[in-house]
C-alpha cells in the first residue's frame, strides 16, 4: 500500500469512530454528570483532564505526524545530526511537572470534600451478597431498624433472548434503594461473602464491600429520580446481575415509606418475639403457603412433578424438621426452589414450615416458633 | 577470562546445532533458546487470542448466547493470565535470550545449562494451568488479579493447580532474569561500558532486577492462598482474624511492577527501531537510561493506585495519587525523546518503523488514560469499568504486543538470513493497527458510559460500541494468522539478507553475518564506535 492510501486508511478509520461516537450521543460515550455537588464536580475534573490528555496529544501527535510528513527520505529529506540538549530535556520535564501540579489541585480539594460529608441525617448498612444487596436502616432503636434485599428482576427469558429485552435490562430489582432528596445519607459498605463493590455513577460513589471492613462513602442527591448502578467488582458468577437501583424520593414521600417500613419492621418484632400456639401457625401458614408457594407446589400439595415436587407425603415436609428448614431458607440449588430466607420473615417461614408438615395429609405434628427460625436467620 | 573465550573459538569448528528433536530438548544456546521462547510465546498468545475471541463473542450482543457466566468468567481469567505469563513475558525473554549476547559482544548467555531449565518448565506450567479447563468445577474464575476470598474460599478445586502453575512461572522469570543480569555484568566485550549498551539491553537489566524483586512477592501471595484453602491459616479470611485487603496489597506490590516489566523492554525496542529508520541517533541515550531507572523505582511505591476504592484512608489515597501522576513525567520525556528523534530525520517506514511509530502513538493514549486513572475522584468513576480494559490493552496490545512484533520484523533478517516480504508485513501492520483500535478504543466509551469489566451481558445502551469492538477483536484475532505465515515463508526462504540489513541500523549484532552464527561473539569484537548508534 503506498504512503497516500495509508493516510486514507487512516482518515476513514478515525472518521468512522467519530462519526458513530457522535450519532450515538454524548451520554452513552461520556461519564454521566449524575445529581450530587461531588459528582458535578468529578465529572468538571474529568473534563480537565481529558482536555489537558487532549491538547497535549495534539502537541505530540502533531509534531510526529508532520515530522512523518516533511522528514522521510522519499522527499530527499537529509537527517541533521542534533542530540542531547539540557535545557530542552529540563523543559520537558519541568512543564509536565507543573501540569501535573495545576492538575493535582482540584483533584485534591474534590478528594477533600468526598472524605469529609459531616454529620449524615440517614444511615444505611449496604452488604454485599452473592448476588444481590441488602439494606439495612440503621436505628439506635431495634424496633424502627429494618432490612430488606435487593435484587435483579429481569426475567431469565430475557437473558437468554426469548422474550425481547426492556429498557432497564439487568438494571432492574424487585425492592429499590430509597432516599430522601436535600439530605445527607451515609451508605456504610460491607460483604457478608466475597468482596462487591456498590457503584452508583450518578453519586460518583464506588466503594469496594470487603467482608469484616465497613466503609462510609456517602451522597446527597437534590433531584428526585430513579439511579441504577452496578457491582463493580467480580463477585463470582452472576456478577453481572447484581443491580443497584435508588429511588431518591422527597422528604414527604420518603417519611411515609420509612413509617410503613418501620410498622412492618416492628410488627415482625412483636410476632417473631412472642410464643405461637400450633393453631395460629397453621392459620397464618396457609395464608402463606396460597400466597408464595401455590403457583409451584400447587394449593393442594401434589405440585406439578417432576419440575415441581409434590409436598404432600414427601420425605422432606414429613422428614426431620432442620432439613425442612434448610431447603426452605436457603433453597435448592440448580432448581426452581429459592431461598425464601431472604423473602420472607421468621414468622412467615416458621409458619409455612408448620403448614406443610401438618397439612395435605402430612401429619407429623410437630411445629417451629418465628423465634428459632429467626436465630437461623440472624445467625444469633 | 580470554583462555574461556579462545576455547569457544577452537570448539566452534567441529561444533554445532544437533539434529532432531534433542537439539532442542537439550539445548544450551541463547539463539535455540530464544527460538523456543518465541515460538511459545506465540502459541500461548493465539491460544490467549482464541478465548478473547470467546469473550468478545459473548459480548457481540446483549442477552446470554454462547458461554454461560460460569464458563465466561473462565474464559477472562485465563485470557489475561496467559497473556501476560504466557505471551508477553515469554516473548521478551525470547528476545532477550536472542539479542543480549549478540549485542554486548558476548558468545552466550552467561548460564546456558539455567537457560535451558528457565524455558522447559515453562510449557508444564501451562499444561498444568490450562488442564484445570477440563478439570471438575472448571477452571480458575477469579479474575487474572485473583483476589482473595473470591480465589480462596469460593474458588474451584483447580485453584491449586493454578498456584502451582504460577509457583513454575515465577521460578522460570526469576531463573531468566538471574541469566539475563549476570550476562549484562560479566559478558560485555572490552570497551563496552554500561553507557554504551544499547538502551534493549540497559532495559532488559532493569526489568530483570523489577523480577528478581517481585516474582518472590507473588511466589508469598500465592503460597498464602495455599495455606488458606488447605492449612488452616486465615492469611486472608476476615472470619478468621484475616484481612482481604492485604491480599491486594500483596498482590500489587508484585503486580505494578509487573506492568512495568511488560513495558520497559519494549521501550528498549523501540528505542533501537525508531533510530534506525529515521537515520539519526536517538536524541537523549542518557535520559532514557535515567527515565527507565526512575519508572523502574517509582512502580514499587505506586501500586495502591488500582486500590482507590479499597477504603485507603485519605492520606493514603492522596500519597498513592501523586507518586502515580510523577510517573508521567519520565514516560514522557521517553515519548518526547523518540519524537525528537524522528525529528528532521530522514525517514522510511518498513514494517518495523510502522509498529514503532503506531507503539508511540497508541501507547501514549494509554498513558493519557493512566494519568485519568491517577486522579482518584474521578478514579471512583473509571476503576473496574471498560475504561481501565481500555486502558490497560491499549498499553499491552498497541504497546508491549507492537513492540515484539516490531522486533521480530527488525531482526527477523539478522536472526534467518532472508527478508521477509514487505508487502505482506505491512499488509499486516495496518490490518492489527485498525483491528486494535476499532476493538479497544470503543471500550473508553462504554465505560465512561458505565459498563463495569468482567460482566458476560449487558444493558441495551452499550450494544452499538460492543459490537464494534468484537469486530475489531476478530480482525485483529485473525490478522495474526498473517503474521505467522509471513515469518514461516521467511524462515524458508526470501531474499537474502546483508549483515547490515537496515541502511540506518547501528549495534554490533549487525557487525554478525546474516544469519547470524551459532556461537554469537567467539572473540570479542573491538569496534565499540557501533555500540548505541
Amino acid at each position: 500500500m503506498d504512503k497516500a492510501g495509508q493516510l486514507k486508511w487512516l482518515v476513514a478509520l478515525s472518521s468512522l469512530l467519530v462519526s458513530s461516537a457522535a450519532s450515538a450521543g454524548w451520554s452513552d460515550i461520556n461519564m454521566r454528570q449524575g445529581v450530587t455537588e461531588i459528582s458535578h464536580r468529578v465529572y468538571e475534573l474529568h473534563m480537565i483532564i481529558f482536555g489537558v490528555c487532549v491538547v497535549i496529544g495534539i502537541l505530540v501527535f502533531g509534531t510526529m505526524i508532520v515530522s512523518m510528513l516533511m522528514h522521510r527520505k522519499s522527499i530527499g529529506a537529509k537527517s541533521a545530526d542534533f542530540h542531547d540538549n539540557t535545557k530542552l530535556e529540563i523543559l520537558w520535564t519541568i512543564i509536565p511537572i507543573i501540569i501535573l501540579i495545576t492538575l493535582a489541585v482540584p483533584a485534591t480539594s474534590t478528594l477533600n470534600a468526598m472524605y469529609n460529608p459531616g454529620e449524615a441525617d440517614v444511615n444505611i448498612q449496604v452488604t454485599g451478597h452473592q448476588w444481590k444487596w441488602q439494606y439495612t436502616y440503621l436505628n439506635d432503636d431495634p424496633r424502627k431498624q429494618f432490612k430488606y434485599t435487593s435484587s435483579l428482576v429481569t426475567p431469565q427469558d430475557e437473558i437468554h433472548n426469548v422474550a425481547a429485552k426492556r429498557e432497564h435490562y439487568l438494571l432492574d430489582v424487585d425492592n429499590p434503594l430509597v432516599i430522601p432528596v436535600h439530605k445527607k445519607v451515609k451508605f456504610l459498605v460491607t460483604s457478608a461473602d466475597v468482596i462487591h463493590s456498590f457503584w452508583v455513577p450518578d453519586f460518583a460513589v464506588k466503594k469496594d464491600a470487603i467482608p469484616g471492613f465497613v466503609h462510609e462513602t456517602w451522597a446527597q442527591v437534590d433531584e428526585p429520580g430513579v439511579y441504577r448502578g452496578q457491582c463493580a467488582e467480580l463477585c463470582g458468577k452472576d456478577h453481572g446481575f447484581m443491580p443497584i437501583v435508588v429511588r431518591a424520593v422527597s422528604q414527604n414521600e420518603y417519611d411515609d415509606w420509612i413509617a410503613k417500613k418501620r410498622d412492618e419492621a416492628a410488627a415482625v418484632y412483636e410476632i417473631v418475639g412472642k410464643e405461637w400456639t400450633h393453631d395460629e401457625l397453621m392459620q397464618k401458614g396457609e395464608e402463606v403457603y396460597n400466597r408464595v408457594c401455590a403457583t409451584c407446589h400447587q394449593p393442594n400439595g401434589q405440585g406439578l412433578p417432576p419440575a415441581f415436587p409434590a409436598l404432600a407425603g414427601s420425605a422432606i415436609a414429613t422428614g426431620p424438621i432442620q432439613g425442612h428448614i434448610d431447603i426452605v431458607l436457603h433453597g435448592k440449588a440448580g432448581t426452581a426452589m429459592q431461598a425464601f430466607g431472604q423473602q420472607l420473615n421468621a414468622a412467615e417461614i416458621a409458619s409455612v414450615i408448620t403448614y406443610e408438615r401438618n397439612a395435605f395429609g402430612n401429619n407429623v405434628g410437630d411445629m417451629v416458633q418465628p423465634k428459632e427460625i429467626n436465630a437461623m436467620m440472624t445467625g444469633e | 577470562m580470554s583462555a574461556v573465550i579462545e576455547e569457544h573459538h577452537h570448539d566452534d569448528h567441529h561444533h554445532g546445532p544437533d539434529k532432531g528433536i534433542m537439539r532442542w530438548v537439550l539445548t544450551t544456546n541463547h539463539k535455540d533458546i530464544g527460538t523456543l521462547y518465541l515460538w511459545f510465546s506465540f502459541i500461548m498468545f493465539l491460544t490467549g487470542g482464541v478465548m478473547a475471541l470467546v469473550i468478545r463473542s459473548e459480548l457481540f450482543q446483549p442477552g446470554l448466547q454462547i458461554v454461560e457466566p460460569e464458563f465466561f468468567n473462565q474464559m477472562t481469567t485465563m485470557h489475561g493470565l496467559i497473556m501476560v505469563f504466557g505471551a508477553v513475558m515469554p516473548a521478551f525473554v525470547g528476545l532477550a535470550n536472542w539479542l543480549v549476547p549478540m549485542m554486548i559482544g558476548a558468545p552466550d548467555m552467561a548460564l546456558p545449562r539455567m537457560n535451558n531449565y528457565s524455558f522447559w518448565i515453562l510449557p508444564f506450567a501451562f499444561a498444568m494451568l490450562l488442564s484445570t479447563l477440563f478439570m471438575e468445577g472448571g477452571a480458575p474464575n477469579f479474575g487474572w488479579t485473583f483476589y482473595a476470598p473470591l480465589s480462596t474460599t469460593y474458588a474451584p478445586p483447580s485453584v491449586t493447580f493454578f498456584i502451582f502453575a504460577v509457583h513454575i512461572m515465577g521460578a522460570s522469570s526469576i531463573m531468566g532474569s538471574i541469566n539475563v543480569i549476570v550476562t549484562i555484568l560479566n559478558l560485555r566485550a572490552p570497551g563496552m561500558t554500561l553507557m554504551k549498551m544499547p538502551l534493549f539491553v540497559w532495559t532488559w537489566l532493569i526489568t530483570a532486577y523489577l523480577l528478581i524483586a517481585v516474582m518472590p512477592v507473588l511466589a508469598g501471595c500465592v503460597t498464602m492462598m495455599l495455606m488458606d484453602i488447605h492449612f488452616g491459616t486465615s492469611f486472608f479470611n476476615a472470619a478468621g482474624g484475616g484481612d482481604p485487603v492485604l491480599f491486594q496489597h500483596v498482590f500489587w506490590f508484585f503486580g505494578h511492577p509487573e506492568v512495568y516489566i511488560m513495558i520497559l523492554p519494549a521501550f528498549g525496542v523501540v528505542s533501537a527501531i525508531i533510530p534506525t529508520f529515521a537515520r539519526k541517533r536517538l536524541f537523549g541515550y542518557a535520559s532514557m537510561v535515567y527515565a527507565t531507572a526512575s519508572i523502574a523505582f517509582l512502580s514499587f511505591i505506586v501500586w495502591a493506585h488500582h486500590m482507590f476504592t479499597v477504603g485507603i484512608p485519605i492520606s493514603g489515597e492522596l500519597y498513592f495519587m501523586y507518586a502515580t501522576m510523577l510517573i508521567a513525567v519520565p514516560t514522557g520525556v521517553k515519548v518526547f525523546n523518540w519524537v525528537a528523534t524522528m525529528w528532521q530525520g530522514s525517514m522510511t517506514f518498513e514494517t518495523p518503523m510502522l509498529f514503532a511509530i503506531a507503539f508511540v502513538i497508541l501507547f501514549t493514549i494509554g498513558g493519557f488514560s493512566g494519568l485519568m486513572l491517577a486522579i482518584v475522584p474521578a478514579d471512583f468513576q473509571y476503576h473496574d469499568t471498560y475504561f481501565v480494559v481500555a486502558h490497560f490493552h491499549y498499553v499491552l496490545v498497541p504497546g508491549s504486543v507492537f513492540s515484539v512484533m516490531a522486533a521480530v520484523y527488525y531482526w527477523l533478517p539478522k536472526w534467518t538470513g532472508n527478508m521477509y516480504n514487505e508487502a505482506l508485513g505491512k499488509t499486516h501492520f495496518w490490518l492489527s493497527f485498525i483491528g486494535v483500535n476499532l476493538t479497544f478504543f470503543p471500550m473508553h466509551f462504554v465505560g465512561l458510559a458505565g459498563m463495569p469489566r468482567r460482566i458476560p451481558d449487558y444493558n441495551l445502551q452499550f450494544a452499538d460500541y460492543n459490537m464494534i469492538a468484537s469486530c475489531g477483536a476478530f480482525l485483529f484475532g485473525f490478522s495474526q494468522l498473517l503474521f505467522l505465515f509471513i515469518v514461516i515463508k521467511t524462515i524458508r526462504g526470501g531474499k537474502k539478507a546483508t549483515d547490515r540489513v537496515w541502511e540506518g541500523a547501528h549495534g554490533l549484532e549487525w557487525t554478525l553475518p546474516s544469519p547470524a552464527p551459532y556461537h554469537s561473539f567467539t572473540t570479542p569484537p573491538t569496534n565499540m564506535e557501533e555500540a548505541h548508534g
